[in-house]
């Protein structure tokens, strides 16, 4: 076991690491800005002395590196500065959207991965019957699919009928079963774009592995398909089906900005497209690194999970 | 061998015709097969690759592998009609009346679950033990296998039991039903020759304790031999023949089943060993290995010109490494390779563009030996084009002249890719690649153990004639020592890394031997049906002894 | 009743569409001889619908002038006009012919995400290969780089990456490839290093080949056939990429017309249930299914000839 253990805490070493490397990136993008940062935001009409002030506060006249370091203990403490357009915390910019954007995501997730998990397995069972075909054409459409186009269809569809409002306004007075009706159109969206993806990788795993002899087997115990996919290739499918997962968790976290703006809702997303458009950099890398981190704390997971679902990792020889 | 025919008759086929399907045409497996086998009885199907066997040995289960299906024939299992009765009824009898043991248990066993929990699959599956039942019986059929420490085995998973074992586990999986008829498919194909020995008695005997029917799927006559009670000839989805063991190993009627046991017999005249001049290659006391491990422990060698010197072991033993030392794939921790007496650089890379024509390899596995997007001109021209500079007409009468040389017509065959070769003739392509660099020294990696009997004859006698012809130093790896009598003219037999015997061929098929190499010697299958029983007696007599 | 219309519709466009597939099919059948007619012969019609479209949007995109009833920037109308004779589908938030603007939208839209795919192709393709090659360090190092490049989602990296380096169509197509190449290398080194172990190369290594030859003849020719459908995957990806960008005004800058900037523009419309501006996300949308569509053709007999 203490093989396993070693091999868990250098992942999680290594994910340190990425996260690092993740954040000299993040801010070292913004050293690469041609020009002044300073007159980039006053522009070329601000005097020196302005410009002169703006530095000072921005702590522009410092080296690069104790601004990074600066800006690195304070982002771990949840100080992300202050933001240049409308000079408030980031930190207070960010606290109620982060969790809104958690929240559409944990709701997609939730149906979306028992949903996904389910076709997959019955398109697996049923391979190249028409229900297969059709659930696989219906899937690869889906994913080829610009997500504000499936937003828009739903929007077109749905909330023209005025069965579900085109606009998830939210804020945290917002009842619980209230938010879920709001949220339901953009949750839907990023549903069906995730479910397709999923739902693909799932019988992709599954039907791999029934060329195997010992899916083989199975049958030629007169076992029934249902048991045969369920419990003899299922077991064996796990470790790619998590990491699909995972990875459609992070693109539901990260992904969310388009269908956030689509149906103005007040996400991290949202925020960052907006700051993007203002050029307000401090609040840009505070959103990409929260987003980034979460990328990669996930792909750890999953990473993680999969070693663990493999029994010749667990149990040695 | 045990007397059948009065038993009653358990599974009847006939005229069975069984069509696969490539791209959009069905073409025909099986094409009209009869067959019959009585309650106990224990029927060899042999034949080479493509024959049908597996196919065959199926569709007594009523199964198809999918892109096949059973076109024609009826078959009956003790009074069941398996091609008209439904999906769940097959069901029904797959696992309890009719079991599989398949070719490699590694594969076939479920990496997910522990043995016991795949043995006690079909019985609580099938309703006929519990749970618990199903875990004490386990035991005690692996007890009857022969398996060691048969209480624990069980709760092992696949991965931390070796082959020999596995092989075993599953024979005793298929018997927990206590089936009437269980289908072994190659079952020792995979296994080296002291293993398969254990496995093979094992085999025999449950059989015969559970009066179990079998139908025994093999390429190897010699196996066949010790387990069957009937023997029936595949060729090509047809029956050439079938007979009693004893009657179709002493007096097969048909040319094919002749020619099939004539191959064993091929051998070529011994050459007198050299004692004096420089050897081609030499290797000295080298030692290799990958990460901390030594595979290869000092070990030395000499292959002298116009000789085949034969390394021979099991898997493991180190043969292909030695292969990777002399080429330089992998450089040695200690020792050196000599070549016309001159030492070798140890990495390929360090060595010149003559060195390395001079040493040429014959891979055992063709298919993957050859771009299979290269046209043989190109496979075949390349070193020629590269060492000799050959070019343009010169390049083309060369590659021609090559493709004679390994008798393929050369007008059919130059512009052919290797997908369009049959597997022998693909495996010619590796000899004439390695001939057009000219060399002095060739490495024959198990060149033949992935052909048919009568292909492998025909590569060994092409090999045998290009040897006299050019002058060439073989190195030839095997782990068959029916190849190692017809070609060698001196051994080397190797065993974890060392070197345990080596010298000319008369002398090491003559007593005394070390004892790893009697084991491997004694442990070859002969074609005498009594051989297995006479051999368990006797090494039984010896332990006594010890 | 609205659901139930549009689900009518929906159910006779794909009718239509698989129609088209199937008649496109056998004319590609009829023209082409030999190997191509046979691997026609076998496509499924969604295939067949998939390489229809794709020659049509092509078509479109280069006669995309003589095509357009307007120019590309020239305002003809009043705002927002609805679909008639003379501007079938209306006129845009500033009075241009929508028509017009979808043209040329192929043109453009297109030709970006097409040049974006074979640059990033290009990058990771050459190192990829490179890469499992050489092996050693080299490999190492751009496994690694690779590595931290893919732990930052997609989308982020490119809008704080266009922040701040602008959003020309240049940077747009540089940003977007650098990102990209990070996938194509994944998969061209994993392709090549299945390759890589096969005898045949290391044949090739003892013959005393050199890297070049190595690479160009002994594994290219190999691994074509997964790069070249990982290429049409690409293309998607990218094309959805870039759209999304232009979508959120960060991508394709106006006057230029694009799809994703003509949804964002009009997308107003849509709550007055005017459909539109689902018409540039359409045409989007049509062309990555039907370029899955033969994608997804071409890997499953990739994947049946392996057998």
């Amino acid at each position: 076991m203490s093989a396993i253990w070693t091999m868990i805490a250098k992942r999680l070493g290594l994910g340190l690491l990425t996260l690092f490397v993740i954040s000299v990136l993040i801010f070292g993008a913004t050293e690469l800005l041609p020009g002044d940062l300073a007159k980039n935001i006053l522009g070329q009409s601000a005097t020196p002395e302005t410009v002169a002030a703006f530095r000072r506060e921005l702590g522009l006249d410092l080296p690069a590196h104790t601004r990074y370091l600066n800006w690195l203990l304070g982002a771990v403490q949840g100080d992300f500065g202050t933001s240049l357009a409308n000079k408030r915390p980031i930190a207070d910019l960010i606290a109620t959207r982060l969790g809104n954007t958690l929240f559409l995501a944990l709701y997609a997730a939730a149906i979306s991965i028992p949903l996904s998990l389910m076709l997959g397995v019955l398109a697996a069972l049923y391979r190249n019957t028409i229900f297969d075909r059709t659930a696989n054409a219906l899937a690869l459409s889906s994913i080829s699919f610009p997500e504000f186009f499936v937003a828009y269809i739903l929007i077109f569809i749905l909330a023209q009928s005025g069965l579900f409002p085109s606009m998830s306004r939210v804020d945290p007075d917002t009842g619980f079963a209230e938010t879920l009706y709001r949220t339901f159109l953009p949750a839907l969206t990023l549903t069906l774009v995730v479910t397709a993806h999923m739902m693909r990788m799932t019988r992709a795993a599954i039907i791999n592995l029934l060329a195997s002899p010992y899916i083989e087997m199975a049958r030629l115990k007169g076992m029934t398909p249902m048991r045969v996919i369920l419990h003899h290739a299922l077991p064996n499918a796990l470790a790619p089906i998590i990491t699909v997962v995972a990875l459609n968790l992070a693109y539901l976290i990260t992904g969310v900005v388009v269908v956030e703006v689509v149906f103005v809702y007040p996400g991290l997303g949202q925020l960052m497209v907006d700051s993007v458009a203002k050029r307000d950099f401090p609040v840009v890398q505070a959103v990409a690194l929260i987003f980034a981190a979460a990328y990669v704390l996930l792909n750890l997971t999953a990473d993680v999970l999969s070693t663990l679902s493999n029994p010749r990792l667990i149990h040695r020889k | 061998m045990k007397d059948t025919t009065e038993k009653p008759v358990l599974l009847t086929m006939r005229d069975i015709h069984i069509d696969g399907r490539s791209e959009e045409t069905w073409s025909p497996i099986i094409k009209g097969v009869d067959l019959t086998l009585r309650k106990g009885e224990v029927l060899g199907l042999i034949g080479e690759s493509g024959a049908g066997k597996s196919t065959l040995g199926l569709a007594a289960m009523g199964f198809t592998r999918d892109g096949c299906r059973i076109s024609g024939g009826m078959i009956d299992f003790d009074g069941i009609d398996l091609r008209k009765a439904s999906e769940t009824e097959r069901r029904a009898l797959r696992g309890k009346r009719i079991a599989y043991v398949a070719q490699s248990a590694a594969a076939s066993f479920n990496p997910a679950h522990k043995l016991i929990d795949q043995y006690s699959e079909a019985p609580v599956q099938h309703g006929i033990m519990s749970r618990a039942e199903a875990e004490r019986d386990a035991v005690e059929l692996y007890r009857r296998m022969r398996l060691p420490h048969p209480e624990e085995i069980g709760f092992r998973y696949p991965h931390q039991v070796s082959g020999g074992q596995l092989q075993r586990a599953m024979t005793a999986m298929a018997m927990s039903c206590r089936p009437d008829l269980i289908v072994f498919d190659e079952p020792t194909t995979a296994l080296d020759v002291t293993t398969q020995i254990e496995v093979l008695a094992a085999i025999r005997d449950i059989v015969a304790q559970f009066d179990t029917a079998a139908i025994y799927i093999t390429h190897d006559l010699a196996v066949v031999a010790q387990m069957a009670d009937r023997i029936k000839v595949l060729l090509r989805g047809d029956e050439v023949e079938e007979a009693d063991t004893r009657t179709m190993l002493s007096a097969p009627k048909e040319d094919y089943t002749k020619s099939l046991w004539a191959v064993r017999s091929y051998a070529r005249p011994v050459q007198p060993p050299v004692t004096e001049g420089i050897p081609v290659v030499s290797v000295e006391t080298v030692t290799a290995g990958y990460g901390a491990a030594d595979i290869l422990k000092n070990i030395s060698f000499d292959i002298h010109k116009r000789r085949t010197v034969a390394v021979v072991g099991e898997s493991g033993s180190g043969k292909s490494t030695a292969a990777r030392v002399i080429t330089g794939l992998l450089p040695p921790r200690q020792g050196r390779v000599l070549f016309d007496g001159a030492p070798l650089p140890a990495d390929y890379r360090q060595r010149s563009r003559d060195q390395l024509r001079q040493a040429q390899m014959i891979y055992q596995m063709a298919d993957t030996a050859l771009n299979p997007k290269l046209r043989l001109r190109e496979l075949i021209g390349r070193p020629a084009q590269m060492y000799l500079g050959l070019q343009g007409k010169a390049l083309t009468e060369r590659i021609r002249d090559l493709l004679r040389l390994i008798e393929l017509e050369p007008d059919t065959y130059i512009d052919r890719l290797p997908s369009e070769l049959s597997g022998g003739q693909k495996q010619r392509i590796g000899i004439a690649r390695a001939l057009a660099a000219e060399p002095k020294f060739i490495i024959c990696d198990e060149v033949t153990s992935a052909l048919d009997q009568l292909v492998a004859e025909g590569i060994l006698k092409l090999l045998d004639r290009l040897q006299s012809e050019f002058d060439l130093a073989y190195m030839f790896i095997t782990h068959d020592l029916a190849t190692v009598r017809s070609i060698a003219d001196e051994v080397v037999v190797m065993q974890n890394g060392r070197v345990v015997e080596q010298g000319p061929k008369p002398e090491m098929f003559q007593p005394p031997h070390d004892p790893y190499t009697e084991l491997l010697l004694s442990s070859v299958p002969e074609m005498d049906p009594d051989w297995l029983t006479r051999l368990l007696k006797e090494r039984e007599k010896k332990a006594g002894k010890g | 009743m609205n659901v139930l219309i549009t689900l009518f519709w929906i159910a006779v466009a794909i009718a239509g569409a698989m129609a088209a597939g199937w008649l496109f099919r056998a004319a590609a059948v009829a023209l082409t001889r030999g190997g191509t007619a046979r691997a026609l012969r076998t496509a499924p019609v969604t295939a067949g619908f998939g390489m229809l479209v794709i020659l049509l949007y092509v078509l479109v995109a280069l006669f995309a002038p003589l095509i357009a009833p307007y120019a590309e920037r020239e305002v003809v109308g009043a705002q927002f006009l609805p679909w008639d004779s003379t501007h079938v589908f209306g006129t845009d938030n500033l009075g241009r012919d929508t028509l017009s603007r979808l043209i040329y939208g192929a043109r453009n839209t297109v030709g970006i995400a097409f040049a974006t795919t074979a640059l990033a192709f290009a990058m990771g393709a050459i190192l990829g290969l490179l890469a499992a090659t050489v092996g050693g360090w080299l490999d190492q190092i751009l496994s690694r780089i690779v590595d931290i490049l893919m732990a930052i989602p997609a989308l982020i990296f490119s809008l704080l990456l266009l922040t701040i380096f602008g959003t020309s169509v240049p940077t747009l197509i540089l940003v977007i490839a650098t990102i990209d190449s990070t996938r194509v290398f994944r998969l061209a080194r994993s392709v090549a290093l299945n390759i890589v172990v096969m005898d045949y190369i290391e044949a090739a290594k003892l013959r005393g080949e050199g890297l070049w030859r190595l690479i160009t003849r002994e594994i290219l020719p190999n691994a074509l056939a997964p790069l070249v459908a990982e290429f049409g995957l690409r293309f998607c990806f990218v094309f959805l990429a870039i759209s999304a960008l232009s979508f959120l005004g960060v991508g394709v800058q106006p006057p230029t017309a694009d799809w994703g900037s003509m949804v964002r523009e009009n997308a107003a419309l849509i709550t007055f249930g005017d459909v539109t501006p689902l018409l540039p996300a359409g045409a989007i949308a049509l062309l990555t299914v039907a370029v899955n569509f033969v994608v997804d053709w071409m890997l499953h007999r990739a994947s049946g000839l392996k057998e």
